[in-house]
């Protein structure tokens, strides 16, 4: 495996301004890594789609820069060249876009995604289109209308969801920056399994516009990195105001990745740490207690203070993501009808009328999670039932507001364990979505509240990684990235080097895989 | 179209009383969409003033337009509504071919405009008070063209193309409370009340407000109780109305046709109604029912419009002066009673006779000339006065023309029958047809000579100081000039000649 | 206790323009139920003096000026239609023939 693909993004941008790499080799190697352990069959299968000769030439076109040096070179930005995955909810044009699903398959977007605008500004090459579940509705990855994707951990295993894709290629070293979105915990819920960073900026902080929406009022686009420098770096960059997003954030983003440098170098004094009463406990596996555990004694020894805090609604938050968000989703993905674009599918039988070819276009091009899903949100919407239930869920986050600004007063950050379990095996929970959804209860309450959340690796539970989650309240991602930071670093200075290091040989698993399947 | 029964309309209202209600939608007039940065623009090449957005392509997000919600402010101003200090937008989920996220993004119980009137006289002199519910804003569809069927109708068509290029166009949706005790008055009511909101949003410059392209459309709602009721009967609500005579046709039609379901002792169906212009009758639309179920709830994607205090006022201090308002100004200044003026709004000369009046008319000569000669040229030849072609500035001059004693009266009605005709303008017309009075005192003098030889006896009268006799003279001097002589100079040259003081 | 019926799940897939076989809709209705009575509890804590939050950070008076941007050409507008004609998305007839 070349050295190249273990660098973190920062290193690896470092080692392009020094020369000592070309960003063309840089991606290189990530295709070549991507073509050693991406195997749809067996392998783990984060892309669905490979952007190799655009990823190139925008490399070749930055070392060309950098080669040509001057003022062009000097004003490069710090990440132009370090190569970059891309959750396939996000549209790009050139590459198609299927979020996952039958009813985009072929579909070429004809704008960007204002995230892919900055990359594209910022000149990092994008290595192509990562797996996720079906127009991010899910926790496992496993409800891809493309197969699913493997946590590279343990091939058997899911990668988490909906972002497996972008969690498992950078925890497969297949690049080291990615992007995600999190409406639930679809990008914190996939780090904390694949041992891997994943962050939920602020709702706002990041604009929306081109990230194909499930939940309006949840989703947001983050970073999926292996280092929490990198998660910051990226955030930087795709963070900001977007007069095309009326829910993005109008002030500027904040010094992120300087807080997240502070926060890895300096102690914790003075910062007090709410640890959540309401999450962990009954429903957590011991081995992510016990990591969690660990956790918060680094935490003190690095000078924080620990202190617990009560969110009594917490408990309410899973029922009221369940349904707000497929109310806020049967009315976004109603676009998907056969009509503009994307599949279009007759009646088996019948009249062919345009009522009964969108519903049979909807009949196969959504597969039974998303209809689920769909009909759910239809009937928590439906006149006579809107008040007990969107309606009552809407307060509910209300309550859960008030929970997190209580619990804020008394705490600067609070603590979680991210996931309750560690990767479960592939097809353990396909066929019950109420513990499926279960995987997404620490992660919610952040989405519901819009406030921001970042997993950091926090050690391994039967060889298995576990995620130790950190929220802070809104705009304060800065202060997120700092204690997440210094939690990092005084694990990595315990293990004496990064937790992903500890996982397994892909390559030959891959090969063994394969190997065995033949 | 239609076999369904109906009653007389004067049968009808003497066994139910009509309630009415209107929805009225405005195209407003501003230079992009409603959530998208696409021009706003009629008749362009098909699916060509489209965004991602308007398109509804994944990942896109809608943007208020501010100037649309200012529009919308004014506009709720000029209906006499509150404006809200909060108010947000709500999605309407239905699916429909030309709508293009299938969702509507509207507003549903939080309105920008709530609790208006408006006060709409009929010809008779009569006031209705109209109360008006709420104005909201909303998107428009996309445009649909249907194919195999017969006259593009939807009905027995094969397939059908969609152009998105007005999906997004800015809507006003101005919606009244149920309007009761109109009586007969109420197809007349239907066509005042939407022509009075059309002449407002002209006023506010707020919409183009052309009917037959769309930009002001009404669904009219009718019940009837039978007589002494109280209690509202079932709706028909007819929808895209299209022009103001056909919204008075289906109002009355409506009445007639729920008055012969009534009368047979059926229930009315609460149903939407198309109308058909050719035969000026509705047919069955889509069934209404409570199995509409649009799952409104808040715009996710949008935030909410707070409007000051403050920013209510200085927009109502931009307001221009509204119709209403012009009306009775206009009277004022113009000094004529209230049948007069109402005679003149009627006849739907106001504009005209304003315009004749600002280019240099008297208030009194503009009425006379568009209300007398130019409205019997108009009925001659069934046309609107206004449509003749004789403009204000024509008015002024040959008021101008009959000042300087060029023409009289009796010419002047030729001139403006050769204007309306495109013979030019009245100088160049008088001018070219020769129709100056004879002002040349010579061969007006011959003719005066020739009358007084051949009426001795009236030359005695007058020389007797029967001033008045002149009048025998004037008809044969007329004569003789073809009707070119100037009365007044042909009295001043016979007493002259007589040495006779008048 | 079965909140959602099999004809309710009918109900809401026309609503939701998805078509659904026989079998489908009682497996649905069956999970859905299950869902459904999970979290219902939402009801239990919603007060009526509670407000209700729709946007999680609040903004408001989000609105861009009233100035044309750039519009997608015919082409680009239809190159994902399954159907087109004259410049136009093409479809099937829009009501049923009775």
């Amino acid at each position: 495996m070349s050295q190249i693909i273990t660098l973190s993004a920062a290193e690896l941008a470092a080692a392009l301004r020094a020369g000592e790499v070309t960003s063309v080799e840089a991606v290189q190697a990530h295709l070549d890594r991507i073509a050693a352990v991406d195997d749809a069959e067996s392998g783990v299968h984060a892309f669905l789609h490979i952007n190799a000769e655009e990823a190139l030439a925008v490399a070749s076109e930055v070392d060309a820069i950098r080669a040509a040096g001057g003022a062009e070179a000097q004003a490069l930005h710090p990440l132009a060249g370090v190569p970059i995955a891309v959750k396939d909810l996000i549209v790009t044009k050139g590459q198609p876009t299927t979020a996952g699903s039958a009813m985009l398959k072929g579909w070429m977007s004809p704008y960007d995604a204002t995230v892919i605008e900055k990359i594209r500004a910022a000149k990092l090459p994008i290595l192509g289109k990562t797996n996720l579940d079906e127009f991010a509705q899910g926790s496992s990855t496993e409800h891809s209308a493309y197969g699913n994707t493997r946590n590279p951990w343990d091939l058997n295993r899911i990668p988490g969801g909906s972002g497996g894709g972008s969690a498992a290629a950078v925890a497969a070293f297949e690049a080291p920056l990615a992007l995600g979105t999190d409406t639930g915990g679809s990008i914190r819920q996939p780090g904390a399994v694949t041992g891997t960073v994943g962050a939920k900026p602020t709702y706002g902080a990041v604009s929306r516009y081109g990230a194909i929406a499930m939940a309006s009022s949840l989703d947001q686009i983050g970073p999926v990195t292996r280092t929490v420098l990198d998660s910051a770096l990226l955030q930087e960059l795709i963070g900001g105001h977007d007069p095309k997003d009326s829910t993005s954030l109008p002030e500027p983003v904040p010094a992120l990745s300087d807080a997240a440098r502070l926060g890895a170098a300096g102690d914790l004094t003075g910062v007090r740490v709410g640890v959540i009463d309401e999450l962990g406990g009954e429903g957590y596996e011991e081995g992510v207690k016990a990591r969690f555990e660990e956790s918060l004694e680094l935490l003190k020894a690095r000078g924080a203070e620990i202190v617990t805090v009560s969110c009594p609604h917490f408990k309410y938050a899973l029922s009221a993501y369940y349904l707000i968000m497929p109310s806020e989703m049967s009315s976004n993905l109603a676009k998907f009808d056969g009509v503009r674009y994307g599949q279009r599918v007759l009646p088996e039988s019948g009249p062919v009328t345009i009522e009964r070819v969108m519903g049979a276009t909807r009949a196969a091009g959504f597969g039974d999670e998303v209809k689920r899903r769909i009909i759910l949100g239809t009937y928590a919407l439906s006149a006579g039932y809107y008040d007990a239930y969107y309606g009552s869920a809407q307060k509910v986050r209300t309550l859960i507001q008030r929970d997190f600004e209580a619990a804020f007063q008394s705490a600067d950050v609070l603590v979680s364990p991210t996931s309750p379990t560690v990767a479960f095996e592939l097809g353990a929970k396909i066929d019950d979505p109420l513990a499926m959804y279960l995987n997404d209860i620490a992660t919610i309450p952040a989405n519901l509240a819009g406030v921001p959340g970042i997993s950091v690796p926090g050690g391994l539970s039967e060889g298995l990684p576990v995620g130790i989650q950190f929220l802070a309240p809104a705009h304060e991602d800065a202060r997120m990235y700092r204690v997440a930071a210094a939690l990092e670093a005084a694990l990595e200075q315990q293990w004496g080097h990064p937790l992903l290091a500890e996982a397994q040989d892909l390559e030959s698993a891959v090969a063994a895989a394969k190997e065995g399947k033949n | 179209m239609s076999t369904e029964a109906t009653v007389d309309f004067d049968e009808a209202l003497t066994r139910y009383d009509p309630a009415l209600g209107f929805e009225v939608h405005i195209e407003l007039n501003t230079k992009t969409k409603m959530f998208s940065d696409a021009p706003n623009e009629f008749g362009d090449l098909a699916n060509t003033n489209v965004t991602p957005v308007d398109l509804g392509l994944p990942g896109t997000l809608p943007v208020v337009n501010g100037k649309a919600i200012e529009y919308s402010i004014k506009l709720g101003l000029a209906l006499n509504c509150s404006i809200a200090e909060s108010c947000r937008f709500a999605r309407k989920n239905y699916f429909y071919p030309d709508n293009p996220k299938n969702f509507q993004t509207s507003q549903y119980d939080e309105p920008i405009a709530f609790e208006g009137w408006l006060d709409i006289e009929l010809e008779s002199g009569r006031v209705i008070h109209v109360e008006i519910e709420r104005a909201h804003m909303e998107e428009d569809a996309g445009k649909l063209t249907h194919l195999g069927g017969a006259d593009g109708r939807i009905q027995g068509a094969q397939t059908s193309l969609v152009d998105y290029n007005r999906a997004g166009v800015p809507l006003v949706e101005i919606v009244t409370k149920p309007i009761l005790g109109v009586g007969a008055d109420a197809p007349e009511l239907g066509r005042r009340y939407v022509s009075a909101i059309r002449d407002i949003v002209k006023a506010l410059d707020v919409s183009d407000a052309r009917m037959e392209r769309g930009n002001v459309r009404c669904d009219a709602n009718v019940s009837l109780m039978p007589k002494g009721s109280t209690t509202l009967g079932t709706r028909s609500e007819t929808k895209n109305v299209n022009s103001l005579r056909s919204i008075e046709r289906a109002v009355r039609h409506e009445i007639e046709r729920h008055a012969a379901i009534l009368d047979a002792g059926e229930s009315v169906v609460q149903e939407t109604r198309h109308w058909h212009e050719d035969t000026r009758t509705t047919s069955s639309g889509r069934p209404k029912s409570d199995a509409d179920d649009y799952r409104y709830f808040p715009e996710p994607d949008l935030v909410p419009v707070v409007t000051s205090r403050e920013r209510v006022e200085e927009i109502r201090a931009t307001l221009p002066e509204l119709p209403a308002a012009r009306r009775a100004r206009l009277q004022v200044d113009w000094g004529f009673s209230d049948e007069e003026f109402r005679d003149i709004v009627n006849a739907g000369l106001l504009e005209a006779i304003e315009e004749t009046v600002a280019a240099g008319a008297t208030p009194a000569a503009a009425r006379k000339w568009w209300m007398g000669e130019i409205s019997r040229l108009a009925k001659d030849t069934e046309k609107e006065a206004t449509e003749l072609g004789i403009l204000p500035a024509d008015v002024v001059e040959i008021e101008g023309l009959i000042a300087g004693k060029k023409i009289n009266d009796k010419i002047a009605k030729k001139v403006l029958t050769a204007v309306a005709a495109g013979e030019g303008r009245p100088g160049q017309i008088v001018e070219a047809k020769g129709l100056a009075v004879v002002s040349d005192d010579g061969p007006l003098l011959a003719a005066i000579e020739d009358a007084m030889a051949g009426a001795p006896d009236v030359v005695e009268k007058i020389k007797a100081g029967k001033v008045a006799a002149i009048g025998a003279l004037i008809g044969p001097v007329m004569k003789a000039t073809r009707g070119q002589a100037d009365a007044g100079r042909v009295r001043e040259l016979v007493l002259q000649k007589l040495g006779v003081q008048g | 206790m079965s909140a959602i019926s099999r004809d309710d799940v009918a109900h809401l897939a026309e609503l939701a323009h998805i078509a659904m076989s026989d079998e489908e809709l009682e497996r649905m209705a069956g999970e859905l139920d299950s869902i459904v009575d999970a979290i219902a509890s939402v009801s239990e804590v919603a007060g009526e003096n509670i407000p209700a939050t729709s946007h999680p950070i609040p903004l408001q008076n989000v609105f861009r000026d009233d100035v044309v941007g750039q519009t997608l050409t015919q082409e680009e507008a239809l190159q994902n239609a399954p159907d087109a004609q004259d410049g136009r998305f093409k479809v099937p007839a829009i009501l049923d023939e009775d």
